[in-house]
């Protein structure tokens, strides 16, 4: 069946069958790899797209169900070729990842926190990634990096360039 | 954390240059490869633990549109060889479908290819398997006894492997020693379980006659192990080493999966792929980690010293071989731990079971023996009623004594034990700590310190295969890095090896650019295929800072060496009158006759008739490093140089537990590590962070549990419990930097620090917090329902609920 999804700003046409998750319509028909399959049983969430604005399990739903949504992924944070999000800029700073494989979905959880609550204390960025399981970091420089990114984001008072 | 000498990017708080791409979702990992006209893999598994084959009917699953072809188990087998185990056991064949027999609920049965992986998935349930079902054997022990279930037949016993070594006077120690201790150890099943599951690319070329392969793959001789399974030169197997690999830690080595689509691309012509979802990843994945089974015995005096010890270790490997047995093998090189035991038996004994094959762990069998030893040296404390890292210390080779030859014919490098320990207790007051245990005692929880001193032998050699297997001589495990300076005088290393998040890039840079004295930003590093590429093992064994360090500050050296020698040609002066800075040569007499690196590089690319003679033009180097101390095969009462650099690691921890619900709560963690001169900090504390977390898991929540009619309970991330960031407590790492004599700058191996003795702390922290209760836990994990369970069992008979 043909949809029509927004993805990172755009509209976006796809052709998909109804069981297709959001998923493997973002990586197979939008080319957008970033969004990743770890469990495929909402666990790991290492497939987390922001979906109105909030962190969801993008193996979680079908492609059909975001129609009428606003998605965003990893592609939609980054701000252009070679620039990197204050976010994206802060898990660089603190070595926040290892492998890579989770750091799109933890860098998009970290962007919906930080949307709601600039100034987290680590309690709250502990339970923010408490749904995204990361098996290198032992999330010690994942949590010090949002840290510092809400530090960055508050000392320019621009959180709208999150 | 500061290190010896005057670097000026090595142990240095930079940046990691991988992180770049992987914080924008571009990295890329094997899922990610497009290659035009790729069909996919779906398994058709067994569903029994052991059953006969007796047909399987296709005929349904490609009457569907889109299926395109069903394999099994006879038609491979036919037509590749089994797979390679290192081991001399030629009646267990492990091939990538079963044939005639499968050995294991979840084995792989047949692959189905179709247009897109839900096909498969759908015509995969199509396939109609008749199967009749066979005797199974589950538990380590049952497997040992004569007279039981054979897991495969035509091997005559269920043993794999069965040595007993006998390193010094152990009799004698044991005959004269005044105090002797027994403790049984349990280290459940558990593995590394990366997020990303374990995904192979291959596409077969008839008119090159080359095999692509891109694997999210963490293996030594991947490629060479391909083709003798497809029964191809190793020259057809072209690995693609730039696919980034998400996480493994030593798991992700799906040889048979790569056999497995390798064959199918040549059989149909169109590239093939097979991504594991987490239910195949989690069972027939072959890639369980160690089920081990420990009985230590210690003879000890009234000081607690400890003499003499004997470990016999029945490893649990499933239905094939794997790596498993192997991981017998490297805690020989650490056998004893920090510790000066004179004398040590160890029989170490692999069975087969009808689970689910293992492959490489983390530290490749060196946790669940530091469990074991770790457990012993506080149970010798509390017999003695003596503090347990005051035993510790009393048992721990001195500073002064090393290097130091442990009676298994290793020589650990270098050391200062104490002084970690000291660092630790500075930084955190035992008393204070003891006192908080107190205090959470008297507001009605059990606590308990957790006290773990370990070794994390890195360098990854593989001594053990001789020392297992004489067949197979194995004495090298190198690993190479090639420099080259292009026309523009850009830097441009290549390494030989894929990477699953060690920053490998930013080591190669970071070493490059210590040696050459050049900005590491501007060195490219990249990432040669197979065909194209130097002999390299792989990051196995806590190897890479050691070996490809050691590689690349080799190759770097000659490549300054060589720039060197031209500069001083063409000043006129002898090659010990110049000096190299900064990529410039000035004679040392007339500082300002020099020339610059855009000289040198010009005169090496276009002026060879400004060269010197027997040099070659250009300029690239290459450097293939042997392991240091490696290349001895094992004498013959079985003693060996495994590793050739040994990091230091002493965890001390607080663990609350609620009494009334039995979940441990690390209230605190304090590790002091010794891994010599770190790289690059930001990693070594990402490692040791990752290991502790890995730890937690082993200890407290990971298993992969069978049930008594051998299914797999553990088939889901909701089953198999990874910890979160509500597991994980903040961790204080003290450093300390003992460089190791053996390396070329002085660094030792981190990749598994922290959890080679996270485990052991926390059983003895555990373990500390119960003793009042009278009972003891020794088998990994300890799960909140059995500590529950223990606990109201120890009050009930106390009288105390």
């Amino acid at each position: 069946m043909r949809i029509e999804l927004d993805i990172n700003g755009a509209k976006r046409e796809v052709e998909v069958e109804p069981r297709t998750t959001l998923l493997d319509c973002l990586r197979d028909n939008l080319a957008l790899t970033g969004a990743h399959a770890g469990c495929e049983h909402g666990v790991c969430g290492a497939c987390t797209v922001l979906f109105d604005g909030v962190a969801v399990r993008s193996c979680l739903m079908f492609a059909v169900q975001a129609q009428g949504s606003k998605i965003v992924t990893i592609e939609g944070v980054t701000p252009g070729p070679g620039e990197l999000s204050p976010v994206q800029d802060a898990f660089c700073e603190t070595h926040g990842m290892q492998c890579g494989y989770c750091t799109p979905a933890m860098i998009l959880t970290a962007h919906a926190l930080l949307a709601d609550n600039p100034d987290p204390t680590r309690e709250e960025i502990v339970e923010a990634i408490s749904g995204n399981i990361c098996r290198c970091t032992g999330y010690a420089q994942i949590v010090e990096a949002i840290a510092l990114a809400a530090e960055r984001l508050r000392g320019t008072n621009r959180p709208s360039e999150l | 954390m500061s290190a010896p000498g005057n670097h000026r990017f090595v142990s240095t708080d930079r940046r990691v240059r991988e992180d770049r791409r992987f914080v924008v979702g571009k990295g890329r990992f094997v899922a990610d490869i497009g290659l035009p006209n790729t069909k996919h893999v779906a398994l058709v598994t067994c569903p029994y633990p052991a059953a006969r084959i007796v047909s399987i009917d296709t005929s349904a699953a490609l009457a569907m549109p889109g299926v395109l072809y069903v394999l099994d188990g006879e038609e491979l087998a036919g037509a590749t060889l089994p797979l390679m185990t290192g081991l001399d056991t030629p009646n267990v064949p492990r091939r990538p479908l079963a044939f005639e027999v499968a050995r294991y609920a979840g084995e792989w049965v047949a692959a189905v290819v179709a247009d897109t992986r839900a096909l498969a998935e759908d015509a995969a349930e199509k396939v109609k398997v008749q199967y009749q079902k066979l005797a199974f054997v589950l538990d380590a022990e049952q497997a040992l006894a004569p007279g039981g279930v054979l897991v495969h037949e035509a091997h005559g016993s269920n043993v794999l492997l069965d040595k007993t070594f006998t390193w010094g006077e152990v009799d004698k120690d044991f005959a004269a020693s005044p105090r002797k201790l027994k403790l049984r150890v349990k280290w459940g099943r558990s593995s590394t379980v990366p997020i990303e599951t374990f995904g192979v690319v291959a596409s077969w070329d008839p008119w090159r006659d080359i095999l692509d392969v891109y694997a999210s793959i963490q293996m030594p001789k991947y490629p060479e192990q391909i083709a003798m399974g497809l029964k191809l030169p190793a020259s057809s197997v072209r690995v693609h080493y730039d696919v980034d690999v998400g996480g493994s830690y030593g798991v992700k080595r799906g040889i048979k999966h790569s056999v497995l689509v390798g064959y199918l691309t040549r059989r149909l012509g169109f590239p093939v792929r097979l991504i594991e979802d987490r239910l195949e990843n989690m069972r027939g994945g072959d890639a369980h980690g160690p089920e081990r089974l420990f009985d230590v015995e210690v003879a000890y005096d009234d000081q607690g010293i400890v003499k003499s010890m004997k470990m016999r270790a029945l490893e649990n490997v499933g239905a094939y071989a794997g790596r498993s047995p192997f991981q017998l093998g490297k805690p020989i090189g650490a056998i004893v731990g920090p510790y000066k035991i004179e004398s040590v038996q160890y029989r170490a004994i692999a069975v087969v079971t009808n689970k689910t094959t293992q492959d490489a762990v983390r530290g490749f069998g060196q946790a669940p023996t530091n469990v074991a030893i770790e457990r012993m040296m506080d149970e010798v404390a509390n017999a003695l009623g003596l503090d347990p890292i005051e035993v510790r210390r009393r048992n721990m080779i001195r500073h002064e004594e090393f290097p130091y030859l442990i009676p298994s014919g290793t020589t650990y490098d270098s050391g200062d034990y104490h002084a970690v320990i000291d660092k630790v207790l500075a930084h955190t007051s035992y008393e204070e700590l003891k006192a908080e245990r107190d205090r959470l005692q008297a507001e009605g929880k059990l606590a308990g310190i957790g006290i773990a001193a370990c070794l994390e032998p890195s360098g990854g050699n593989a001594s053990f295969e001789p020392l297992l297997n004489p067949k197979n001589p194995t004495t090298t495990w190198m690993d190479s890095c090639r420099i080259s300076v292009d026309l523009s005088g850009a830097i441009t290393a290549t390494m030989h090896t894929t990477s699953a998040g060690q920053g490998h890039e930013t080591l190669l840079a970071t070493v490059i650019a210590e040696v050459l004295e050049r900005d590491p930003d501007g060195i490219r590093v990249v990432r040669a295929d197979s065909l194209n590429s130097l002999p390299s093992n792989s990051p196995v064994g806590s190897r890479m800072a050691i070996m490809l360090g050691g590689a690349a500050f080799h190759a770097a050296n000659k490549l300054k060496d060589k720039l060197t020698t031209i500069a001083a040609h063409d000043l006129g002066i002898p090659l010990e009158r110049a000096t190299y800075r900064d990529g410039d040569v000035f004679d040392n007499d007339t500082p300002e006759r020099r020339r610059s690196w855009a000289d040198l590089v010009a005169i090496a690319h276009r002026n060879f008739h400004r060269m010197p003679p027997g040099l070659e033009p250009g300029l690239a180097v290459s450097h293939v490093y042997q392991v240091p101390t490696g290349g001895k095969l094992p004498t013959a009462d079985g003693r060996v140089q495994m590793y050739p650099c040994f990091s230091f690691e002493f965890h001390m921890i607080l663990v609350a537990i609620d009494p009334a619900l039995g979940r441990p709560e690390i209230v605190k963690y304090r590790i002091g590590h010794d891994c010599g001169v770190v790289i690059n900090p930001k990693i070594v504390r990402g490692m040791t962070m990752g290991g502790i977390a890995h730890g937690i898991g082993a200890a407290l929540l990971e298993e992969f549990a069978y049930d008594g009619e051998g299914q797999l309970m553990a088939q889901s991330f909701m089953d198999y419990l990874l910890p979160s960031s509500h597991e994980v407590p903040a961790v204080e790492i003290i450093h300390h930097c003992t460089p190791s004599p053996n390396t070329v700058l002085g660094q030792k191996g981190s990749g598994e620090s922290g959890y080679l003795g996270a485990p052991a702390a926390i059983a003895n922290a555990i373990n500390d917090a119960i003793r009042p209760l009278g009972v003891s836990v020794n088998t990994l994990p300890i799960r909140i329902s059995a500590l529950g369970d223990m606990i109201a069992a120890a009050q009930d008979s106390k009288g105390q609920r």
